[in-house]
């Protein structure tokens, strides 16, 4: 049973192909991402409130360390197999090691539709994972010598839209807790799956603007972006069942770790890293590996969770 | 009315440098600018205004000349290598209110 709101990706992507005249207007787009990243913040400071520190803080250890441990695996790839400058290469590792808020909301839908349960603080994780591979990639192209632009891109980071939303809804949701956000349910909760659908059609139409450029930078790009999140989502899925995560938790972290990032890793990267050439971390990220996730990669991972359970899980 | 001859530097680039190149123009003298998204095809292709990695800014800034050599001579050094970026610069006259 295919999701419907995939079907809205794949309606945006061969309208894309066609060159048809669809767009969601700038703004529309933008309060689209606004309601997402707030829903999911709110969503996961709720539950947040339930944790006990000493089991969350671990945890964000860990997936800090899996956002660094990722980009260092894809760099030696990206620099001999794809023969990428360094640049390229420490870029578009950042991006593989950064995660995708579009890819986590798609998971959320498909889980709760199977009626799945998983941890639903994980955004909490969703947050800590954007950062560590900004860096990495930063180190992998500059080495340790930063230069002057460090608190530009410092800022741009964590201030940037994404996780200031990303970390208030966090927050708001902490605070207020179950009965309290119950007022701004109808337009947060009751209205995820359609503001989703908006989003994936928007979505679709930038990936398929994607294909021109991936038709030229070749093979190795579509390869790459499909092989990294298949490896990424081993670990990713090894570390929810080192945390003790269900099933659903499990291949959530599977999930994340195996998006990539296309707006806060974009952005971060060039400032910092101008030579990079920033189509094509966003060929491979949006162009391959958005779709690939969406379409047949959340599935996958959820699988891959089951079996990992059923082999080494609660023993 | 009083016409001042001043120059008009219009910079279409990429939005991913906004909050920095603002910075650093006013550093190097300019007082004032008018920034609008801006769509359009060049050397680096299409670039859609909606989408934040893909959008472009055209920065307006009126000063005097030696601003505008100083900030012509800071993008060329320091944006025009590896960034989406176009400088026009202009001769134009500015309308001033007579009390100023």
């Amino acid at each position: 049973m295919i999701e419907p709101v995939v079907l809205f990706f794949l309606l945006g992507i061969v309208a894309g192909a066609l060159r048809s005249e669809l767009r969601l207007p700038g703004a529309v787009y933008e309060f689209v991402i606004i309601l997402l990243l707030l829903a999911i913040g709110l969503k996961g400071g709720v539950e947040l409130a339930r944790q006990e520190l000493a089991v969350v803080l671990p945890q964000m250890l860990g997936v800090v360390a899996m956002g660094a441990f990722l980009p260092l695996m894809a760099f030696p790839v990206l620099r001999g197999l794809g023969r990428l400058s360094r640049a390229d290469a420490a870029s578009v590792a950042a991006h593989y090691g950064s995660v995708s808020v579009g890819t986590y909301a798609v998971a959320v839908s498909y889980f709760t539709n199977r009626s799945i349960p998983f941890e639903e603080y994980i955004p909490l994780l969703l947050a800590v994972l954007e950062i560590p591979a900004i860096v990495v990639g930063i180190i992998l192209a500059r080495g340790f010598s930063l230069g002057i632009r460090v608190k530009s891109v410092a800022r741009e980071v964590l201030l940037s839209k994404g996780i200031v939303l990303l970390l208030g809804g966090l927050f708001i949701g902490w605070i207020a807790g179950e009965d309290g956000i119950g007022s701004i349910t109808p337009l947060f909760f009751d209205l995820f799956k359609g503001i989703l659908a908006l989003f994936l059609l928007e979505m679709g139409l930038i990936t398929a603007a994607q294909l021109g450029s991936l038709k030229r930078h070749g093979v190795f790009l579509v390869l790459f972006g499909i092989a990294m999140p298949l490896f990424s989502a081993l670990v990713g899925t090894a570390l929810g069942l080192w945390f003790g995560l269900s099933v659903g938790g499990t291949a959530m972290i599977g999930t994340l770790a195996a998006s990539a990032s296309y707006i806060a890793v974009p952005a971060a990267m060039r400032i910092s890293v101008p030579e990079a050439n920033p189509t094509l971390s966003l060929a491979a990220s949006l162009g391959v590996t958005f779709p690939f996730n969406v379409l047949v990669g959340i599935p996958m991972y959820h699988g891959l969770a089951v079996n990992a359970h059923l082999l080494w899980g609660a023993a | 009315m009083k016409r001042h001859v001043r120059k008009l530097l219009t910079v279409v680039t990429e939005a991913a440098v906004e909050s920095i190149l603002i910075k650093e123009m006013e550093s190097l003298g300019a007082q004032g600018y008018t920034i609008t998204s801006a769509r359009g095809k060049g050397r680096r292709g299409a670039r859609h205004a909606e989408w934040m990695p893909n959008s472009n800014i055209r920065v307006e800034i009126v000063c005097d000349a030696a601003t505008s050599e100083a900030i012509i001579k800071h993008l060329h050094e320091h944006y025009y290598a590896h960034y989406a970026m176009i400088v026009l610069c202009a001769d134009v006259e500015e309308l001033r209110p007579d009390t100023a």
